[in-house]
C-alpha cells in the first residue's frame, strides 16, 4: 500500500543543512500493525508528516496505492488527509468549543457529508471507542483516556486507508495507555492498516513490526512471528 | 467498515457555522470588535441624515418662492458711495417692469412690488406684520392662490384702491379665526378693505411664517405705507416667471439686456440691477449643503474605517489564538482556502452585525432627533443598502490580511503549538 524509496527530507537552519531524512526505503502492506521508533531527532516525525501528507519530501518518491503523493498540490494533499489517513496525536487536538460529537464529525465536514448523516456517523464511530453516552461532553469535561478515545473516533470518522499514532499513550497513564493499544489492536485486527510512532519500548514491543530510526535512517526491520 | 457514501467538498452552510460559532463562543469580544462599525455606520447614517434634512430645507424654501422664477433687484454692489438713480436711491421701477411684460417673450407673468412692515390694527386687535404692495399677477408670480374672496384686479391695482387680501396668520391674529372679507383693518394710519383669503402655506424652510402676510395694491402701499424709502414710481422687486423651465436662462438674458438699453448702461459698465434665476439659487445653495453632507458623511466613513482596523486588531489576535485549531483542521482535511473563508467569514459577519446595528441606532437617531429638535432629517433612500455594503466591504478588507495569514499557516508548525 506504502512505499517510500529514497526519500529524504533536508531542512535549512541558516547557512547549514539538516537531513532529518537521509534515505530511507520502506514498504508498508494492507493491515500491518508497524511501530517506528527511534530516539528525538532520529526523523521518525519527519517520516510521520511526509506518510500523513502533512508535508513534502525534499527528495525521493512517496505512492500509496500507486499514487505519487509527491507530486500534490496542496488541496490534492488536504483531500487526502481527509480521505486517507486519519491521525492520533500525543495531545489529543481536541478542538475545546465543541462536543465530542462535533469534535468527531468534523473531518466529516470538510468531506462535505450532510449534517445528519455525519451526526449519526459520529455517534457510531463514538460508540466504536466505547464513549456512545459521552457525546455531548466537551473535552475539559473528559478524562484523558476519554480524549484520546475521542480523537480515535475522528481519525476513524472518513473510514481512512491509514491510521497515523505519534506517541498516542504519551500523555496516559499506565492503565489507560494500555486501553488506548487495545483499542488500536482491534481496529488493526478488523483490518486497518496502523503505524504507531514512540519511543516507548512497551508500546512498540506489542506493535507486529518495529522499524528503528536513527540519524534520518532505518536501521533496523524486524518482524514478531505470527 | 464501510465507507461514507458521499464524499464530495465541504458545504458553504458548515464554514457559515463555524464562523458564527467562534463568534458566539466570546460574545463580550465580538460585542466589542463589531462596536467600531456600530459607531461608524450610525454616525454616517446620522450625519447624512442631517445633510439631507438641510438639503431639503433648503430646497423647498427657495423653491417654495415659485416655480421658474427671475428676481430683479435694484443693484446692491455699487453700495454707499455711488448714486445709482437719479434721486430715488431705487433703480426699478414700473416702466421696466411693464416694458419686461410688453417686449419680451415666453414671460408668464411679471410682477413689481414694494415690501415693508406694518402695524396692523383692526377691531381692537393689533399685529406686526408683512406688507407687501403687488399687481393682480403676483400672485401667478409666487405660484400663490386664493383661498376665499377673490384677489384685486388690474384695475383696483392700478388705481392704488385701498384693498388687501390676507394670509391665514393674520385672520387668525387679527379676527380669530373669522371670515374677514369686508371688514377693515388699518396699516399704520390707512385703512384697507380685505377682499380675500390667502390660501395657507405654512412654514417656510426657514422657518418663516408665510402665512403671516399683507398684499395690498401697489401705488397704495407705496405711497401711504413704505413711501417714505421708496419714492415716485420705483419698486424694490420685479418677479419674472417665465413660462418654461427652458425659457429660464434665455428670459434671463432677456431682460438684463432690456434693463441696460433702459438705464443707458454702456458697454463695460456695471448693471445698477441684478437679476437672479431662484433655480441657479437653487443649483449654488443645493452644492454648498452638498458638500456640507459630504463632510459629514465623511467624519463618519472615518469611523467606519477604525472600526475596520479594530476587526483587523482583533482577527490577528484570533488567528494567533487559534492557530492550533487551525493547524488540526488543516489535518483533517480543512483547504487552506477552507481556512480562508472560514476567517474572512467571521470578519464579514461582525462588521455586517455591527453595520445593521449602526444602521438601526443611527436611522433611530435621526427619527428622534427629528421629533424631539423639530430638526429637518431626511434618511435616504440608499442609506441602508450602501452602509450594509459598506459594512461588508470593510469586513472583507480588514478581515482578508488575518484570514489570508491563517490560511498561510503550516499545519506541522500549528500543530506544534502551545
Amino acid at each position: 500500500m506504502i512505499e517510500v524509496s529514497a526519500l529524504e527530507k533536508i531542512y535549512r537552519m541558516g547557512d547549514e543543512q539538516v537531513a532529518a531524512l537521509a534515505g530511507v526505503d520502506l514498504r508498508i502492506e494492507r493491515g500491518e500493525h508497524a511501530a517506528v521508533v527511534g530516539p528525538s531527532g532520529s526523523g521518525k516525525s519527519s517520516l510521520m508528516n511526509i506518510l500523513g501528507g502533512l508535508d513534502r519530501p525534499t527528495h525521493g518518491a512517496y505512492r500509496f496505492d500507486n499514487e505519487d503523493i509527491a507530486d500534490f498540490d496542496d488541496d490534492q494533499l488536504a483531500d487526502f488527509r481527509n480521505r486517507r489517513i486519519g491521525f492520533v496525536f500525543q495531545s489529543f487536538q481536541l478542538l475545546p468549543r465543541l462536543s465530542a460529537l462535533q469534535n468527531v464529525e468534523l473531518p466529516m465536514v470538510y468531506a462535505g457529508m450532510a449534517r445528519a448523516e455525519r451526526r449519526a456517523r459520529a455517534a457510531q464511530m463514538l460508540d466504536r471507542v466505547g464513549l456512545a453516552s459521552r457525546g455531548h461532553h466537551r473535552p475539559n469535561q473528559l478524562s484523558g483516556g476519554q480524549q484520546q478515545r475521542v480523537a480515535i473516533a475522528r481519525a476513524l470518522a472518513n473510514a481512512p486507508d491509514l491510521l497515523l499514532a505519534d506517541e498516542p499513550t504519551g500523555a496516559l497513564d499506565q492503565a489507560t495507555g494500555q486501553e488506548v493499544l487495545g483499542l488500536f489492536e482491534q481496529l488493526n485486527r478488523e483490518g486497518l492498516t496502523l503505524i504507531i510512532v514512540t519511543h516507548d519500548a512497551e508500546v512498540a514491543a506489542r506493535a507486529r513490526r518495529r522499524i528503528a530510526f536513527r540519524d534520518g535512517k532505518v536501521v533496523q526491520d524486524e518482524r514478531s512471528p505470527a | 467498515m464501510s465507507k461514507p457514501a458521499s464524499l464530495a467538498s465541504v458545504r458553504p452552510i458548515d464554514l457559515v457555522r463555524f464562523a458564527a460559532d467562534a463568534i458566539i463562543a466570546h460574545p463580550l469580544r465580538s460585542g466589542l470588535t463589531a462596536l467600531g462599525v456600530v459607531i461608524g455606520v450610525a454616525a454616517v447614517v446620522l450625519m447624512t441624515s442631517i445633510g439631507l434634512g438641510a438639503q431639503q430645507r433648503v430646497t423647498s424654501a427657495i423653491s417654495g418662492l415659485g416655480s421658474n422664477l427671475i428676481v430683479v433687484q435694484p443693484g446692491s454692489q455699487r453700495g454707499a458711495f455711488v448714486q445709482t438713480g437719479a434721486g430715488t436711491g431705487i433703480s426699478i421701477n414700473d416702466g421696466d417692469a411693464a416694458a419686461i411684460a410688453s417686449q419680451i417673450d415666453g414671460v408668464a407673468a411679471v410682477a413689481p412690488a414694494v415690501r415693508g412692515q406694518a402695524q396692523l390694527a383692526a377691531e381692537g386687535a393689533n399685529w406686526n406684520s408683512r406688507i407687501e404692495g403687488v399687481t393682480s399677477s403676483y400672485l401667478v408670480a409666487r405660484d400663490l392662490t386664493i383661498a376665499s374672496g377673490r384677489m384685486f384686479d388690474d384695475r383696483e391695482a392700478r388705481q392704488g384702491r385701498k384693498v388687501a387680501v390676507v394670509g391665514q396668520t393674520v385672520v387668525n391674529e387679527l379676527f380669530a379665526g373669522q371670515d374677514p372679507l369686508g371688514r377693515r383693518v388699518r396699516v399704520g394710519t390707512v385703512p384697507f378693505e380685505i377682499i380675500g383669503v390667502l390660501t395657507a402655506k405654512g412654514q417656510s424652510g426657514m422657518g418663516q411664517d408665510q402665512d403671516d402676510i399683507i398684499l395690498g395694491t401697489l401705488p397704495a402701499v407705496r405711497s401711504r405705507v413704505v413711501g417714505r424709502r421708496v419714492k415716485g414710481d420705483a419698486v424694490q422687486n420685479i418677479y419674472v416667471k417665465a413660462a418654461t423651465e427652458d425659457d429660464l436662462g434665455r428670459v434671463q438674458e432677456d431682460v438684463t439686456n432690456l434693463l441696460r438699453e433702459r438705464h443707458r448702461i454702456r458697454p463695460g459698465e456695471e448693471d445698477d440691477f441684478q437679476v437672479q434665476n431662484l433655480a441657479s439659487i437653487l443649483q449654488a445653495s443645493q452644492a454648498a449643503t452638498q458638500t456640507f453632507t459630504v463632510l459629514l458623511a465623511a467624519v463618519g466613513a472615518i469611523s467606519l474605517l477604525v472600526g475596520g482596523v479594530g476587526i483587523m486588531n482583533i482577527m490577528l489576535v484570533a488567528v494567533t489564538e487559534r492557530t492550533r485549531e487551525i493547524g488540526l483542521r488543516m489535518a483533517v482535511g480543512a483547504r487552506r482556502s477552507h481556512v480562508l473563508i472560514q476567517f474572512a467569514l467571521e470578519a464579514v459577519t461582525l462588521s455586517l452585525a455591527g453595520g445593521v446595528i449602526g444602521l438601526s441606532l443611527g436611522a433611530g437617531g435621526a427619527l428622534l432627533m427629528a421629533k424631539l429638535g423639530s430638526w429637518p432629517v431626511a434618511i435616504a433612500t440608499w442609506a441602508a443598502p450602501v452602509s450594509l455594503g459598506f459594512s461588508v466591504l470593510v469586513g472583507l478588507v480588514f478581515g482578508a490580511y488575518p484570514s489570508w495569514r491563517a490560511a498561510q499557516l503550516d499545519p506541522i508548525e500549528a500543530l506544534r503549538r502551545e
